[in-house]
């Protein structure tokens, strides 16, 4: 059976006028397929290829190589959490954050709550400087985030 | 007189995204006048008698640039508009194109029709979800308003802009990098020559330009060269090889200040006045120790270290434009982001936190790069916990001084990037790692335990 739904498929064919080579909508694929199941299972990257007249490996090679999707066995929670430890980030209390939200959520960076709501994670330099300590909620910034807004989001990010 | 922004003119303005207020503001007004009034190559020569340089980090001549395009050419010529911004401590990119991304894509829409591309791939990092979502917004507007697509007011012009998102890699922001991330492979840099504008995206001919220029491409366009290099600083007499620093620049602040944010002012304002007027200071009533300028990238200032031949004046005192931050050791202007560290913080910290960014981000193509920047982590991580060996300072700069495309070992400037920080902080702040040495002083280390791959 297909790990992909056929609007998931569709979706990537979508993507497909868009560029003079079907490799080309490799990264647009992973993303519509991590997005949607909050992972790549192996069956799907054949899919991927299959989709794009490629083969499994070149699709998986390009996966790999970015370090942001995740595998089946290593699935995303609903919520991914990613704090910023860079310079900025860093100056203002980055690594104090991190550690309070490995500890509240009880999971190790890297990590996805039993609840399966959030996963932690660092992030390098996720843009908002400005806003430091800076967290990512999927791929929205949350600035200038004391302890106790790191609470506030969590509790909010749990109960939905 | 303060200086009046323009590149961020409209930011705080009410639904400042939108088309409708964009026109009302005058946008595409210039795109227009050219489509109905001027050749492709009138645009790239007003480009390049403007003088603007690339906002990057390279600082390349834009309009020259666009010349090395093949004369002439079937097509297709590609754009691709880097807006990966990952340089740490950077987000001016991000502001444009979340609160004025019509000023953005008119100068997209005025590049290609200089360079003569219809496809231009907006190449935009994953983290800005905000301002992916807003830039497909306002080019949905443009399709609907008949702004792109095929012939664009009703002349034979043909455009279309896709945006394409990356996977939360800083290599991406190299330029073919970009390229090959684009292409659907690793984001392997390639060996150059050949450069983009011979062999680009897809094998063809590529142009790639960050956010920041294709704003000041619109500016130009509109208000015209006169206007562009009454701003900034005029080449070097004495430099024959100087292109100048005209234009306004978007400096963004970050780190100890009282007030980080985003500035537009003329190229040239020295790191004490931005910091001192435009951030409010450094926080907590305590004084600057260092200096990022540019971009971690770029290397360190020492706040307090003389600038020589100059009576008075410090590290401090040098002006953010594209020769400034070169005077006192540090790669450049990079992309302007600057970064201020107050004299309670520990420059082994401030190091490790750098070599840890490096290291993380290599791609891994290189040797020198990729064992280099794992090395100097693992030599800043035992000194900032007291661990430090005699021998460790000679090892980082010795390390540092031979990665790169400037000593030729590798193939792209990441890891001139790399080991910049490390040997300007050794360089000027060696008695304080030597005393870290000495003493065994610790860092506060915390060891969070990591699961996963990332
Ligand atoms: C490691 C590395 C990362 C880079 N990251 C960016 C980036 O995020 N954005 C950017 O515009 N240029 C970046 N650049 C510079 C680009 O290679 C290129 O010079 C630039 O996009 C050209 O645009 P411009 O001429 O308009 O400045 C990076 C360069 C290197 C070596
Ligand atoms: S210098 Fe570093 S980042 Fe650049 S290509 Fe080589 S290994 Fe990759
Ligand atoms: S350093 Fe954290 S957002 Fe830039």
């Amino acid at each position: 059976m297909s790990v992909l739904s056929e609007d998931i498929k569709n979706r990537i064919r979508d993507y497909i006028p868009r560029y003079p080579s079907k490799q080309a909508v490799t990264l647009p694929a992973l993303h519509i397929v991590h997005d949607e199941l909050r992972c790549v299972p192996t069956e799907a990257v054949r899919e991927i290829a299959d989709l794009l007249d490629l083969a499994p490996a070149e699709v998986q090679d390009t996966m790999t190589f970015y370090q942001f999707f995740r595998t089946e066995d290593d699935k995303l929670g609903k919520t991914r959490l990613w704090v910023c430890r860079t310079l900025a980030c860093a100056l203002r209390g980055a690594d104090d954050l991190l550690e309070h939200c490995s500890k509240r959520l009880n999971v190790p960076v890297g990590g996805t709550t039993a609840d399966g709501k959030i996963t932690l994670e660092f992030a390098e330099c996720i843009g908002a400087c400005e806003g430091a300590p800076a967290v990512l909620v999927n791929d929205e910034h949350v600035m200038n985030v004391t302890n106790e807004r790191a609470d506030e989001l969590i509790d909010r990010l749990r109960a939905n | 007189m303060p200086y009046e922004p323009v590149l961020l003119a409209r930011v705080n303005r009410p639904d400042s995204p939108r088309l409708e207020g964009y026109r009302n503001d005058g946008g595409y007004a210039a795109f227009e006048r050219v489509l109905r009034e001027k050749q492709p190559l009138d645009v790239v020569n007003t480009i390049k008698d403007s003088g603007l340089r690339g906002r990057g980090g390279a600082g390349f001549p834009c309009g020259l640039k666009w010349t090395f395009l093949p004369k002439d050419h079937p097509g297709p010529i590609y754009l691709c508009i880097n807006a990966d911004e990952s340089e740490p401590c950077t987000y001016n990119n991000r502001i444009l194109m979340e609160k004025d991304p019509h000023q953005v894509l008119e100068g997209i829409m005025l590049a290609c029709y200089a360079i003569k591309c219809q496809t231009a791939y907006f190449y935009i990092r994953y983290e800005y979800g905000t301002a992916y979502r807003t830039l497909q917004a306002a080019i949905d507007e443009l399709y609907a308003a008949g702004l792109l697509g095929k012939n664009i007011l009703g002349a034979s012009f043909n455009l279309d802009i896709f945006l394409h998102r990356g996977a939360g890699a800083y290599i991406c922001g190299e330029e073919t990098g970009l390229i090959e991330s684009l292409e659907g492979k690793r984001a392997w840099p390639r060996i150059k020559p050949p450069f983009p504008a011979i062999e680009g995206a897809f094998r063809k001919p590529t142009i790639v330009n960050n956010v920041e220029t294709m704003a000041c491409v619109t500016q130009i366009m509109r208000r015209g060269i006169d206007w562009f290099k009454s701003l900034g600083v005029p080449p070097d007499p004495k430099n024959p090889r100087d292109a100048g620093s005209f234009g306004p620049k978007l400096y963004t602040l970050a780190g100890h200040v009282n007030e980080p944010k985003c500035v537009e002012l003329p190229m040239g304002i020295t790191i004490r006045d931005l910091v001192e007027q435009h951030g409010g200071g450094v926080w907590k009533g305590r004084k600057a120790k260092s200096v990022n300028p540019g971009g971690i990238s770029m290397g360190f200032v020492d706040v307090n270290a003389p600038l020589k031949g100059e009576d008075g004046k410090t590290e401090y005192d040098i002006p953010l434009d594209f020769n400034g931050p070169g005077r006192v050791g540090c790669l450049g202007l990079g992309t302007a982001a600057i970064t201020v560290i107050d004299d309670q913080t520990s420059m082994v910290d401030v190091l490790h936190n750098t070599c840890q960014f490096f290291s993380h981000e290599s791609c891994g193509q290189c040797t020198p790069c990729r064992e280099g920047t794992g090395w100097m982590l693992k030599i800043t991580d035992r000194l900032r916990r007291g661990q430090g060996r005699r021998e460790d300072l000679d090892i980082l700069i010795d390390v540092a001084d031979r990665m790169g495309i400037i000593p030729g070992t590798t193939i792209c400037g990441l890891s001139d990037g790399a080991g910049w920080p490390v040997k300007t902080a050794i360089r000027k702040f060696r008695q304080e790692f030597e005393d870290a040495i000495k003493v065994g002083r610790k860092s506060v280390v915390r060891s969070l335990p990591i699961a996963g791959v990332h």
